[in-house]
């Protein structure tokens, strides 16, 4: 996974409240077999539109979405990290977010920032003509002008984003925990393995 | 001495590799399947990183959520090809990556085919006091045999090949008694409805559910792993039945069961798993048994069930608001009028099959309802999907193939197929299904397509009569 410390760019200003993962990404797109070029189905019935935000010329590649309450809600496919992170979004940030989501964002290197409905505001003001900064160290968000928005994110969270660690390389440290279980199972239960 | 402890809690702590400070734990893995919709990212983020897989005889892969259920050969043994091209790409991929990373593959022509819960028990790969995973949230079906098994996604399918474990926070721990004996005509199927709609459709969330009561007791095999396959549309994580001996009696001889003196090994432990006298549950659930008729749904969630005898609700006759809302918006997608008699409801459609309801008993119950009758005019669409090949197999070995497409019944070959229309088996826009499956959801039989779930012998009586049947007046 690569690492996210510091992202600047162009913001979408979504905004849009409750989105859930079949707009994110509709269900057909489950009916693949890898993870690139899920992007195209990213947000599919809004892109619909030719004039859409996420196609415009300001915004097509922008490394930041910012949306609405609830982001990511409904159905728990991971297929909605796979695509906005193929579309090139590394951060997103709403006031709030389904569970799930948000632990899937994190899972697949994409940062959820949480920030007040008066911060989203703003920001969806600055977004529509000016870039966006998130520096993940030190918790901010600011633009060029006077603002700086402060957030909060798990400690554990925030470390696998900024070494890049995905949850596998975290449970490959127990590597010898693991492998002393599976001694004892087999000394204890030596029936546990498949018999055939 | 040590505290008394729940079955859920025996098999936990039996799986602990190591806690982190918070209650987080990392829990060995016994058993995975996989199967082709959700594995094909997980293999790929496996080879992306160089990884292998850590315990390839721990896990067992089978194409069972897309193939078609019509003839996979042809007359001369080739196989055919896969219409669509999407499910076609999916199942090449499981084909190749499963002997590329050494895991055991059951390809779709092979006799043991079948749905990943079926295979599982059938094969003794599923057994009491085990951990087992898959990419479906059905997995829970496994808790029938005593198994502690769940459902997960693609970043932990893949992290099970990688580890074989997973990091989980221990659930609460919930009992629902049955107690008593059932009247004729109610099946274990109608029993997960009747306690899915007692406690709704979120009243086990965070928790798993271990299913008790003489009521549980008498069922079969078969039967349990009905009742524990629903415990997620309960909203809990898991559901357990305690193993005993009609669980051992169904598990010996099977092929990757313990033998000899292994088997004898395996059943003194299993014993030991029972809930111990005096250990409590963090809640508790008692029905009698006496009070569960043959069910079915009338919405488009699974707690949205009444007894076939009953009507179709008003809105305003549920205290909660949103509930009223939710309950309008069901009754406007499934095209239904308060006040219904659910009898008098017409099916164009009948699906008997799904992880729920497709193994021998099931067919066994449905047959026996539709023997030396006809399905009726307006039945446009009706087909039996057995779970597995081998449960296929035995259905022809008893002639119940024969019952069904004599009552005019297409007859199919073993998969998900229109639980959840992955494959091209859907339910028409706006027409009805009475289906043995385990979801109502809004589309999940096809877009548009209004489900009502029921057991196998209500689906065939629903068969007979082109409507929504009470079977216990076919059964006089
Ligand atoms: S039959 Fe339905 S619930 Fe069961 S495994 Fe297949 S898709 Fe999942």
């Amino acid at each position: 996974m690569t690492p996210l410390d510091k992202v600047e760019g162009r913001a979408i200003p979504f905004g849009l409240k409750n989105v859930d993962t079949d707009v994110i990404i509709p269900a057909h797109w489950l009916k693949t077999t890898t993870r690139e070029g899920m992007g195209r189905g990213a947000f599919e019935s809004l892109r619909a539109d030719p004039d859409n935000l996420f196609d415009s010329a300001d915004f097509k590649g922008a490394p930041i979405l910012i949306a609405g309450d609830n982001f990511g809600c409904g159905s728990s496919r991971e297929h909605a990290a796979w695509a906005l992170g193929d579309l090139g979004i590394r951060v997103v940030i709403a006031p709030s977010y389904s569970d799930i989501f948000s632990g899937n964002a994190v899972k697949n290197g994409i940062l959820p920032v949480v920030l007040p409905q008066s911060a989203i505001d703003r920001l969806m003001e600055v977004a529509t003509t000016d870039p966006v900064f998130v520096d993940l160290e030190h918790q901010t968000v600011t633009t060029q002008y006077q603002d700086r928005f402060s957030f909060e994110i798990d400690p554990f969270r925030k470390m696998c984003l900024l070494e890049g660690l995905d949850e596998i390389s975290l449970t490959e440290k127990s590597d010898a925990a693991i492998g002393a279980y599976e001694a004892k199972l087999d000394a204890d239960r030596p029936w546990m393995r498949p018999a055939a | 001495m040590t505290r008394p402890r729940t079955l859920y809690e025996k098999i936990w702590d039996a799986h602990v590799v190591e806690q982190r400070p918070d209650a987080t734990c990392l829990i060995f893995i016994d058993r995975h399947l996989v199967h082709e919709v959700t594995s094909p990212q997980a293999f790929a983020g496996l080879r992306a990183s160089g990884r292998t897989v850590r315990r390839p005889d721990l896990t067992i892969a089978v194409p069972d959520h897309n193939v078609p259920t019509t003839p996979r050969l042809d007359a001369a043994g080739n196989k055919l090809p896969i219409a669509d091209p999407e499910s076609a790409a999916q199942l090449a991929a499981l084909e190749k990556n499963a002997p590329e990373f050494g895991i055991r593959y059951i390809d779709a022509t092979a006799p043991e085919q079948g749905i990943v819960h079926v295979v599982g028990p059938e094969q003794g790969f599923s057994l009491p006091g085990t951990t087992i995973v898959c990419g479906d949230s059905h997995t829970a079906c496994h808790g029938g045999i005593g198994a502690l098994a769940f459902g997960i996604g693609t970043s932990e399918v893949e992290h099970v090949l990688a580890t074989q474990t997973l990091l989980l926070q221990p659930s609460k721990t919930m009992e629902v008694r049955v107690e008593g004996e059932v009247g004729p005509g109610v099946s274990a199927k109608d029993i997960i409805l009747h306690i899915t709609g007692v406690i709704g459709a979120a009243g086990g969330t965070g928790h798993v559910i271990e299913y008790t009561g003489s009521a549980i007791r008498a069922l079969s095999v078969e039967g349990r792993l009905t009742v524990s396959n629903m415990a997620i549309e309960g909203g809990a994580r898991a559901g357990l039945i305690a193993p005993d001996e009609t669980t051992f009696a169904y598990l010996k001889g099977r092929p990757y069961a313990p033998k000899g003196a292994d088997w004898d090994a395996a059943v003194a432990y299993w014993k030991s798993l029972a809930t111990d006298p005096g250990a409590t549950y963090d809640k508790s659930v008692v029905i009698d048994a006496a009070d569960i008729a043959p069910s079915v749904t009338w919405g488009t969630s699974p707690e949205d069930v009444v007894p076939i005898t009953g009507v179709v609700p008003a809105p305003e006759s549920f205290a909660d608001p949103s509930k009223q809302a939710a309950a309008a918006k069901s009754l406007a997608y499934m095209g239904l009028e308060p006040g219904t008699r659910m009898q008098d409801v017409p099916v164009e459609n009948i699906f008997i099959g799904s992880c729920t309801n497709s193994r021998i008993e099931d067919l066994r119950a449905a047959a026996a309802v539709i023997k030396g009758r006809h399905k009726a005019d307006n039945v446009k669409w009706a087909i039996v999907v057995p779970g597995s090949g081998l449960v296929k197999a035995q259905a022809e070995a008893e002639g119940l193939d024969r019952i069904f497409t004599d009552a005019g019944l297409e007859w199919r070959e073993p998969g998900c197929s229109a639980c959840l229309a992955m494959n091209p088996d859907k339910v028409p826009a706006g027409e009805r299904c009475a289906s043995t499956s385990n979801r109502n959801f809004v589309g999940r039989q096809g877009p548009g397509a209004r489900t009502h779930l029921v057991s196998p012998a209500m689906a065939a009586a629903a068969a007979v009569t082109g409507k929504l049947t009470d079977v216990r007046e076919l059964m006089a």
